[in-house]
C-alpha cells in the first residue's frame, strides 16, 4: 500500500487531471462545431451567396442576401429598443440603489434566462395576434425585450465599478446629477457599457425562436421593416431541416457567416477591452 | 451607503435635485417589471380557454390528440412534453455539472496564470454559439455519432436496461440531453467559478499554512464553502437548460411519448411550441394548450432561476463580510 | 410579361402566403419567376405546414394559404367567405430504407392496403412479416424491426394517406380516420416503433437515416431524396408505382367534371387500371372577397388574382421540370372560372377577356 503521503500526492495528480481533462472534454464540442461549420460552409461561398436572395428550397444555386438583411434589420429595430431603456435602466438600478431597484435586479436576472420561445408567444401575442400581421419589427420587438434585461445587467455593473469619488466629486462641484451620470460616470464606464450593448447584440443576433412566429421569414428583400422577413437564424432553421442536399448547403454557408459575425463580435469586443485595460495601466 | 451620504451631501449643499433624471431613468427601469407583467397576462390570456376545457387534468393527461378519430374537441395534456422536459434537463445535469465543476475549479484554481485567460475566453466562445447553430451541427455531426457509436454500444451492451430498449436513430432524448448539457456546461461552470471564487483567501490560505496539497484545500476549505453557491449554479443551469428551444427541437424528434427509452424520439414543452404554434389549424382549444404549455414552462423557469438567483445573491452579501 | 392576357406591368407590391411543405418548392419557383415576370412584386411562400395555412388565412395573418386537405365545412364555416382551387396535384409515395440491410438498390416492393394499414397499426412490426412476404415472391426481406414514420405536425400528407387508409379498411376509419394529424396506433402499439417528423422534410430525412425505415412521404421528396418508393394496389388490383402518369391518371379518372362552386376533389382509390391509389389535389386557399383581408388593398388583390391565374396556366410549364402533376384540362378550366369570382367588394378582379375563346 502506498503510505499516506504518497496517496495525498496522487490524489492531488487526480485532481489535477480530472479538471484538466474536464476542460479538454468542454472544448470537443467547440472544436467540432468550428470544424463542420467552416469545411460545409466554406463549400458553399461564393460572389452569388452574398448577392442573391434564398432560393425556392431544394433548388441550387441563390444566397442569403435576403437573410443577411433580415438580420440586419430586425438587430437594428431591436438595438433601437434595448441600448436606450437598457442603459437608462441600469443607470438607475446604480444610482437609485433600494428595494425597488434590487427587486428589479433580480428580475431582470431571471428575465435573461426566459425561454426564447416565450418571448415568441408573448409578443406573436401582442403584436402580430392583435394586428394581424406577421412583420420584421415585430421580430425586433421581440428581441428589443431580450435584449433590455441583459444591458440593463450589464449597464449597471459597469457603473457600479466607477469609483464612487467620481461621482461624489461631481456633486460636490455643484453638478447636476444627470450631467454627472452623463459627462463623468457613464464616460468612464463607456469601455464597460458598450462591450455590454455588443454582447447583447450578438447574443440576440443568434435568436432564432422569437422570430419564428413574428417576423415568420421571406423569400425576397423585404421594402420596409412592415413586410415579413426571414433572418441568418430562420433560414439555417428552415433550410438546415429540408430533406435536400442543396438546402443544406447554404444552411451551412448561413451557419459560418452567422457564426462569424457572433463569434466575432466576441472576439473583438474582449480583445479590445483586454487592450484598454493594458492601456490604461 | 456611499451614494446615499453623497446624496445627502449634495442635498444639503443645495446641489439642483434631478428629479427628471429620476423620472426617465425610473421609467426605463420600470420597463423590466411592465414587460414581464405584461409578458403573463398575454400568455395567461392566451391560455384561459384551454384551462377552462382542462381544468388541473391538463397536468396529468398523457395524451396528445388534437384531432380525435371521432371528430370531437381535442385531447390534449401536458405529461407527454414536461416528462421530455424533466428528462432531458435531469440527463444534461448528468453530464454538465461534473463537467462544469471540473471546468470551474481548472479555471478558478488550476490554470496558470497565462492559461487562465485564455480558458476563460475558450468557454465563453462555447457559450456564444447561437442554439440554432448548435441545432445544425447536432442534426449532421451529434445524431449520426450518436447512432453509430454511442447508441448501438448502449443498446447492445446495456440493453436490459429500459432506458437504452428501442430501435435507434440517433434522435432521441438521449441525444438532446447531451446537446443540452454540451449547451449548459459553459454557464453552469461561469456561476460555479464565481462562487468558488468568491471563497475567502483566507481559508485556502490557513490550509497551505498546515501543508494541505490543492486538491486538499479545495476538498476542505473551498468546496465546502461554495457548497451552497454550487447547488445555487446548479439549480440556475437547470433554469436554463429546461427552456432551450432550437437545438434539443432539432434533435429530439417531435414525437408525443411518454417511454423510459431514451433512444426513442420525444418531445420537450419548447419544441411542441416550436413545431405546433404557426400551424395549429383554427382550433380554439389546440392553440390555447399550447399557451398554456408556455405558461408552465414560463413557471418553472422562473421559480427555478428565482431560486438560484436569490441563493446567490444572499451568499455574495455573505462573502463581502 | 405572362402573355395570355396577363398585364404588360405590375405596380410594386409585397404579398405573403403560408401553408403546405408539399407544394413549397413548387410555389417558390413560382414567386421567384413571376418577380422576374414583374420585378417590383415579392411574393413570399412560407412552408409552415397545411394545418398553419388554413390557421394563418383563418385569421387572416397571410394573403393566401395553401393545404393539401382540403377545408373541411366546419373549417369554412369557421372562416366566412374562403375558398380554395387546387393548383397542382401529387401523389404519396410510400418509401422505405432497406438497402443497408441487403435489399439491391432500387427493388419495388408491393405493398397492399391492408399491408400499409398494419404497419401503421402496429401489427405488423417486422419486413419479413408473412403478409408481406407472400405479396412480394422473390424478394429476401430482412428481419429486422420495422420504423414507421410518420408526420408529427399537421400535414395535408397526413390527410391524404390516412384518407386513402380510411377508405380501404373500415377498422382505421373508425378507429383513427384521416385528418391533418391523427394518433397513430403504431406509437403505443407493442413491440412496435412508431417515429414522429416534422414537415415531408423530416419523414424523408429520417428514413433517409433510419435503416429499416418506412415512411409516407410526398412522391417528389422520395425521387429527390433516392429512397425506395414501393407499388401500391390500387382499386382494380394492379400494383402501381407512383409517377407522374400513373398520378395524372388517377386525376383523369376520378376526377369527372368539377364543380367551380366546390372545388374540392377526392382521387383517393380512382377507378383506372395503372391509376396510382394514393394521389391527392393540394390547393390554394382565399377569400373570394379579398376586401375580406384587411391587408390586401384592390391593388394588391388584383395583383394576387393575377398571381393565381398565372400558376394555373404559365406556371404549369414548371411542374414536370420539379417532379410536380399538371393539372388536367377540365380542373384548369374549372379553376379558371372559380378564379373569375375572385373580387373585391364585389368588384371582380379580373378581367373576364382572360377567358379563352
Amino acid at each position: 500500500m502506498l503510505d499516506y503521503n504518497s496517496k495525498r500526492k496522487y490524489s492531488n495528480l487526480l485532481y489535477f487531471f480530472f479538471a484538466s481533462l474536464c476542460f479538454l472534454v468542454a472544448l470537443i464540442p467547440l472544436i467540432s462545431i468550428l470544424y463542420y461549420t467552416i469545411v460545409n460552409g466554406a463549400s458553399v461561398l461564393s460572389l452569388d451567396f452574398f448577392t442573391k436572395v434564398t432560393p425556392p428550397i431544394g433548388a441550387s444555386g441563390g444566397g442569403i442576401l435576403n437573410a443577411l438583411i433580415g438580420s440586419l434589420v430586425v438587430v437594428a429595430i431591436a438595438s433601437l429598443i434595448g441600448i436606450p431603456i437598457g442603459v437608462l435602466g441600469g443607470a438607475y438600478l446604480s444610482e437609485y440603489p433600494g428595494k425597488f431597484s434590487y427587486y428589479v435586479r433580480l428580475l431582470a436576472e431571471i428575465l435573461t434566462n426566459v425561454p426564447s420561445i416565450v418571448t415568441g408567444i408573448f409578443v406573436y401575442q401582442l403584436i402580430v395576434a392583435a394586428t394581424n400581421h406577421f412583420s420584421a419589427w415585430s421580430g425586433g420587438v421581440a428581441l428589443g425585450f431580450m435584449m433590455i434585461p441583459i444591458v440593463a445587467i450589464s449597464t449597471n455593473e459597469s457603473l457600479k465599478l466607477v469609483s464612487s469619488t467620481l461621482r461624489e466629486g461631481g456633486l460636490a462641484l455643484g453638478i447636476s446629477r444627470a450631467k454627472t451620470l452623463i459627462y463623468i460616470l457613464l464616460s468612464t464606464a463607456r469601455a464597460g457599457v458598450v462591450t455590454g450593448i455588443a454582447l447583447a447584440i450578438a447574443r440576440v443576433m443568434g435568436e432564432t425562436a422569437p422570430l419564428l412566429f413574428t417576423a415568420l421569414g421571406g423569400q425576397f428583400l423585404i421594402h420596409s421593416p412592415n413586410e415579413p422577413t426571414t433572418t441568418l437564424t430562420i433560414l439555417i432553421f428552415d433550410f438546415g431541416t429540408a430533406p435536400y442536399t442543396n438546402a443544406h448547403a447554404i444552411a451551412w454557408g448561413a451557419a459560418l457567416i452567422l457564426l462569424i459575425m457572433v463569434l466575432g463580435l466576441n472576439i473583438i469586443v474582449r480583445v479590445a477591452s483586454r487592450l484598454k485595460i493594458k492601456g490604461e495601466t | 451607503m456611499q451614494t446615499q451620504q453623497a446624496r445627502r451631501s449634495a442635498q444639503k449643499q443645495g446641489a439642483p435635485r434631478s428629479s427628471l433624471l429620476h423620472i426617465m431613468l425610473g421609467i426605463a427601469a420600470v420597463a423590466i417589471p411592465v414587460i414581464t407583467v405584461l409578458l403573463i397576462y398575454e400568455i395567461g390570456n392566451g391560455s384561459i380557454p384551454s384551462i377552462q376545457a382542462y381544468g388541473l387534468n391538463f397536468l396529468f393527461t398523457s395524451d396528445w390528440n388534437p384531432f380525435p378519430a371521432n371528430g370531437g374537441p381535442p385531447i390534449l395534456g401536458a405529461l407527454p412534453s414536461m416528462y421530455g422536459s424533466v428528462v432531458t434537463t435531469v440527463l444534461s445535469l448528468i453530464f454538465a455539472v461534473p463537467i462544469s465543476l471540473g471546468v470551474a475549479l481548472f479555471q478558478a484554481e488550476l490554470a496558470p496564470r497565462k492559461v487562465r485567460a485564455p480558458s476563460l475566453f475558450l468557454v465563453e466562445m462555447l457559450a456564444a454559439v447561437p442554439s440554432v447553430v448548435y441545432g445544425l451541427w447536432g442534426l449532421f455531426a451529434l445524431v449520426p455519432f450518436m447512432r453509430v457509436y454511442v447508441d448501438a454500444q448502449l443498446g447492445s451492451k446495456l440493453g436490459f436496461l429500459p432506458f437504452f430498449t428501442g430501435q435507434t436513430d440517433g434522435i432521441g432524448m438521449l441525444t438532446a440531453g447531451i446537446i443540452l448539457a454540451i449547451m449548459i456546461i459553459p454557464y453552469a461552470s461561469s456561476v460555479m467559478r464565481e462562487v468558488i471564487s468568491a471563497v475567502p483567501t483566507s481559508q485556502r490560505e490557513a490550509c497551505i499554512a498546515l501543508g494541505a496539497t490543492k486538491w486538499e484545500t479545495i476538498k476542505t476549505a473551498v468546496l465546502p464553502f461554495a457548497r451552497t453557491g454550487l447547488i445555487a449554479g446548479v439549480v440556475l443551469a437547470m433554469g436554463r437548460a429546461i427552456g432551450e428551444t432550437m437545438a434539443v427541437t432539432m434533435v429530439i424528434g417531435n414525437v408525443a411519448r411518454i417511454s423510459p427509452s431514451l433512444f426513442l424520439p420525444a418531445e420537450t414543452i419548447p419544441s411542441v411550441i416550436a413545431n405546433e404554434f404557426t400551424e395549429v389549424a383554427g382550433n380554439g382549444v389546440y392553440l390555447s394548450a399550447l399557451f398554456e404549455l408556455g405558461l408552465i414552462l414560463f413557471g418553472m423557469s422562473f421559480l427555478m432561476n428565482l431560486a438560484g438567483r436569490v441563493i446567490i445573491n444572499r451568499l455574495g452579501f455573505k462573502a463581502k463580510q | 410579361m405572362g402573355g395570355g392576357g396577363m398585364p404588360a406591368t405590375m405596380p410594386t407590391v409585397a404579398l405573403l402566403g403560408a401553408g403546405a411543405t408539399f407544394p413549397a418548392p413548387l410555389i417558390q419557383t413560382w414567386t421567384v419567376q413571376f418577380n422576374q415576370m414583374y420585378s417590383g412584386v415579392t411574393i413570399s411562400y412560407n412552408p409552415i405546414g397545411s394545418g398553419g395555412g388554413i390557421q394563418q388565412i383563418s385569421r387572416k395573418t397571410v394573403d393566401f394559404g395553401a393545404s393539401d386537405a382540403p377545408l373541411s365545412n366546419a373549417q369554412l364555416a369557421a372562416a366566412p367567405g374562403l375558398t380554395l382551387f387546387p393548383e397542382t396535384l401529387g401523389g404519396v409515395a410510400i418509401t422505405y430504407n432497406l438497402v443497408p440491410f441487403g435489399l439491391a438498390n432500387g427493388t419495388v416492393l408491393n405493398f397492399t392496403p391492408n399491408v400499409i394499414v398494419g404497419i401503421y397499426y402496429g401489427t405488423i412490426t417486422h419486413w419479413n412479416d408473412p403478409a408481406i412476404a407472400a405479396i412480394n415472391p422473390g424478394v429476401t426481406l430482412p428481419i429486422n424491426l420495422i420504423t414507421a414514420v410518420h408526420r408529427s405536425d399537421g400535414s395535408g400528407t397526413t390527410y391524404a394517406f390516412t384518407n386513402f387508409l380510411s377508405d380501404v379498411n373500415i377498422n382505421w376509419a373508425t378507429e383513427v380516420g384521416y385528418a391533418t394529424s391523427v394518433k397513430w396506433p403504431v406509437d403505443t402499439a407493442m413491440n412496435a416503433n412508431g417515429v414522429g417528423a416534422k414537415g415531408n422534410a423530416g419523414v424523408a430525412g429520417t428514413v433517409a437515416q433510419t435503416p429499416g425505415a418506412i415512411g409516407y412521404v410526398d412522391l417528389i421528396y422520395a425521387v429527390q431524396n433516392h429512397l425506395g418508393v414501393g407499388a401500391v394496389m390500387n382499386a382494380a388490383g394492379n400494383y402501381v408505382s407512383p409517377s407522374l402518369q400513373t398520378i395524372l391518371w388517377a386525376a383523369q379518372n376520378a376526377t369527372g367534371t368539377p364543380n367551380p362552386a366546390d372545388l374540392r376533389l377526392h382521387i383517393v382509390n380512382a377507378q383506372g387500371a395503372q391509376s396510382y391509389p394514393i394521389a391527392t389535389y393540394t390547393y390554394m386557399l382565399t377569400y373570394r372577397d379579398m376586401s375580406l383581408n384587411p391587408d390586401l388593398t384592390q391593388q394588391k388583390a388584383t395583383v394576387l388574382a393575377y398571381f393565381f391565374w398565372w400558376e394555373v396556366h404559365g406556371g404549369q410549364q414548371y411542374s414536370s421540370g420539379l417532379d410536380y402533376v399538371s393539372l388536367p384540362a377540365n380542373v384548369v378550366a374549372a379553376d379558371e372560372q372559380f378564379l373569375l369570382t375572385l373580387n373585391y367588394q364585389g368588384t371582380q378582379l379580373l378581367p373576364s377577356s382572360l377567358m379563352p375563346g
